[in-house]
């Protein structure tokens, strides 16, 4: 059994209905760089400049993801937004099954999501607000995986190495870059990139780009040359050199090209040689856009090459990334990272509870 | 996993063969499963909503007494309506009456526009013998112009670029100029991938319109987008003229029911299917083709449609005769095979039988097992293949020699034609058969 398939027969097994203590379940959800990252200097000790407590760089991101939603919200949200101020018929309970679809977390997910959130609000005998905060604590629950993979990113390995890999166009180098800028100025950590994206044309221009921005070193390769053995030279000088983190960009492949899935795992499997227990942490970027093909893709990189979390980037758009639910739901594999912008600080860690409010609101 | 949706309606609607005529009732269940097809296909709910309602205003009350079964007959509707929403009148690039014709690109980030604007560069080079230059308008994206300068040179384009440093406004107006001035056909402009609720950026395309008054403006989009495509397409819409539509990534396993959005958000045409990383997978758009992937349709009966549309109306007419009495021999067989290599990849061809899709996730067909097959059967006299149960011994040895194969090889294709042919004796008695046996090696 490979590990994805490991993690959908652990998920299937996982009740719609939710019972029992949710808060400190929660509560181990990483909503902070703090949180999501493990350093070896403990919990990751981001320096506040600004003199913010975390709570307050929290508000700020997200006030931010929240306004960008603006839009998206009063064209389709007003409806269900104005259902949590009462008790809710069966029209509602459609509403918010339909708003669910919209936000791509599919057709049949939608249905079971809606039907178990339905029999545990009858049980509660939930009305007005307070239906609506446990709404979004309950769809806060279904976008947070349990016995999956783990919650946080470990940087305590030395070297860390993080492989991204993921379909054309969903954000990849863009995402290393914000990642690279965020170790090195934030955490104070020594980067190192790979440009494993040997196919695409000028794929290495423009990671060094990042690279440069992010004061972040890169290892490159001629065009057409072996994605192996960029990977492989990276590992290998981050290991004599002393860096903390190695950044690996892949080509973006569709997850139903052979021969390419098989040249990932080929990478991975390089890697894993040069080190041991490494790549520590396999990233897929998915681009909040996508709708019920996500899964496809989440499953058929699961099995190439096993992932350990997922990025959801464009989240600034109008789209939802609702399939991430459906990932969280059928594969277990935990969204750990959001972009919403363009901006170097624009990566944030994943919190359910905005992304549940974003889905309703 | 989502099944055939024409599997799902011959049960939904199984019991109406004996009455005639589809009731209220009966359209209703079959909406239900439609709806859910195409929402697993990724179309806006909306469009569903609007969608539905047409069909079942035309299906309520049709006769179907003499088609194939309830089932097919609302399949047939919903094919019918969704290749006609799709594909309207022929759709093409409109040139303009003095050159340069300017092509205007727009999308999101990460749909595939400097790509797109490389392969159609290509494209029209090669079908319109155009000269044609691109211009580098994308100066946000790190490293985009020095993959639009390889991209498009390697298309045989002309690249105009002038670095980041000048604003993408001022770039198209020059870009233009130098069009004119080299006497250039066509003007390809590619600009960066924006979002649509990004209102300066979206603002600056309307800009890059309004200088260099294109002649066509097309919305690149993802095969693969979800229901927000119609968000899209509608800003997209609303701050520029658009004329049309590409389609990218449809080599991946998406249904692509953004096209459908789209389409029927803008009224646009959908002019182009880009799938794949080499410049020539870069086609006219299929609405036919689009509806039967959106609805993920596709059995025994539409493979010899397909088949037939490719041969001919009467050859294929006689096949499916030939199946329904199950007198369907290896000649048959043999020109089955022929028919469904001239219809493009195997690969393609099998996912559109549901049930295998699924089932043979990750099988890879061998292309020149085919032909070894036809070796086979072209060494059988005709009388062996009409009656293939005569292939034994010295006509199995002889068969092997003159194929190059082996007896073994020769016997294990009589044993699966054998097989294959009981499936087709299913399927002629009106009986579901059980597709994937199709792929497994006969017991």
């Amino acid at each position: 059994m490979t590990p994805g398939q490991a993690a959908a027969s652990s998920a299937s097994r996982k009740p719609t209905q939710l019972s029992g203590p949710r808060r400190n379940h929660l509560a181990r959800v990483a909503r902070d760089w703090d949180e999501l990252l493990l350093t070896r200097r403990g919990r990751s000790a981001a320096v506040d400049e600004d003199g913010e407590d975390a709570d307050g760089r929290r508000r700020g991101a997200f006030s931010r993801l929240r306004e960008s939603l603006r839009a998206t919200r009063q064209a389709l949200g007003s409806e269900v937004a104005a259902t949590f101020s009462r008790t809710l018929t069966a029209h509602d309970w459609d509403a918010l099954e339909e708003s669910l679809i919209v936000a791509d977390v599919g057709g049949p997910a939608a249905a079971e999501i809606v039907s178990g959130l339905e029999s545990t609000v009858r049980r509660e005998r939930l009305d007005g607000d307070e239906l609506r905060e446990r709404l979004v604590e309950l769809l806060a629950a279904e976008a947070t995986v349990t016995g999956g993979a783990p919650l946080h990113i470990d940087l305590r390995p030395e070297p860390t190495v993080i492989l991204m890999v993921g379909v054309n166009g969903t954000g990849k180098t863009t995402t290393i870059g914000k990642l690279a800028w965020r170790l090195t100025h934030e955490e104070g950590l020594r980067v190192l990139l790979a440009a494993a994206d040997t196919f695409r044309a000028a794929a290495t221009e423009q990671l060094e780009r990042w690279a440069e921005r992010a004061g972040a070193d890169i290892v490159t390769a001629a065009a057409g040359s072996d994605p192996g053995s960029v990977a492989f030279d990276a590992v290998a000088r981050a290991r004599g050199e002393g860096y903390d983190v190695v950044l690996v960009d892949t080509a973006g492949r569709l997850h139903n090209q052979e021969p390419l899935m098989a040249e990932l795992a080929k990478v991975r499997r390089v890697i894993a040689n040069q080190l041991a227990g490494a790549p520590h942490e396999t990233l897929l970027s998915l681009d909040a856009t996508t709708g019920q093909n996500g899964l496809r893709q989440a499953r058929a990189f699961a099995d190439a090459v096993a992932l350990d979390g997922i990025v959801l980037t464009k989240l600034d758009g109008s789209a939802k990334g609702g399939i991430a639910l459906a990932i969280a739901r059928e594969l277990a594999i935990p969204v750990k990272l959001i972009g919403i912008g363009e901006a170097l600080e624009d990566l944030r860690p994943f919190d359910p509870d905005e992304f549940a409010r974003a889905l309703i609101e | 996993m989502f099944d055939a949706l024409s599997e799902k309606l011959q049960a939904t609607l199984a019991s109406l063969r004996s009455r005639g005529t589809l009731t209220e009732q009966d359209v209703t269940a079959a909406l239900r499963e439609i709806r859910l097809a195409l929402l697993e296909a990724d179309v806006n709910l909306e469009v569903v909503k609007q969608f539905t309602a047409a069909v079942r205003e035309r299906a309520v009350g049709s006769d179907i007494i003499g088609q194939l079964n309830p089932g097919q007959q609302v399949v047939k509707i919903v094919h019918e309506e969704l290749a006609e929403l799709l594909g309207g009148p022929a759709a093409a690039i409109e040139f303009a009456s003095s050159p340069p014709t300017v092509i205007l690109m727009v999308g999101l980030q990460g749909s595939g526009k400097t790509t797109a604007t490389a392969k159609l560069a290509h494209y029209l080079q090669a079908e319109h013998h155009s000269t044609v230059a691109v211009a580098a308008c994308d100066t946000q994206r790190p490293a985009a112009i020095e993959q639009l300068v390889t991209v498009a040179t390697n298309a045989g384009a002309t690249v105009y670029e002038q670095g980041t440093e000048r604003s993408p406004v001022e770039i198209a107006k020059w870009a233009l100029e130098r069009a004119k001035q080299d006497g250039k056909d066509v003007l390809i402009v590619d600009t960066s991938g924006r979002l649509h609720v990004d209102e300066a950026l979206m603002a600056e395309l309307g800009e890059i319109c309004r200088v260099t008054d294109p002649d066509d403006v097309l919305l690149v989009l993802d095969a693969m987008t979800g229901q927000d495509a119609v968000n899209v397409a509608a800003q997209f819409g609303a701050a520029l003229p658009l004329t049309g539509s590409v389609l990218t990534k449809l080599d991946g396993d998406a249904r692509g029911g953004a096209a459908l959005s789209v389409r029927s958000v803008t009224g646009k045409p959908i002019l182009f299917a880009s799938l794949g990383e080499k410049r020539d997978q870069f086609e006219r758009f299929h609405p036919e083709r689009m509806a039967q992937r959106i609805l993920g349709m596709g059995d025994v009966l539409t493979l010899i449609e397909k088949a037939g549309k490719e041969v001919d109306e009467r050859e294929s007419e006689k096949l499916e005769a030939r199946l329904r009495q199950g007198e369907f021999d290896l000649d048959d067989f043999l020109s089955q095979l022929r028919m469904m290599r001239r219809m493009g990849p195997l690969q393609g061809l099998l996912s559109m039988i549901p049930g295998l899709g699924t089932q043979l996730r990750g099988m890879k067909v061998d292309e020149r097992e085919i032909d070894r097959i036809q070796a086979i059967i072209l060494s059988m006299t005709p009388h062996e293949r009409r009656h293939p149960e005569l292939i034994k011994g010295a006509r199995r040895l002889r068969i092997a020699r003159g194929s190059g194969t082996s007896v073994q090889a020769v016997n294990q294709l009589v044993k699966q034609f054998a097989h294959v042919r009981k499936v087709m004796r299913q399927v002629g008695r009106g009986r579901m058969p059980d597709l994937a046996a199709l792929g497994r090696p006969p017991r």
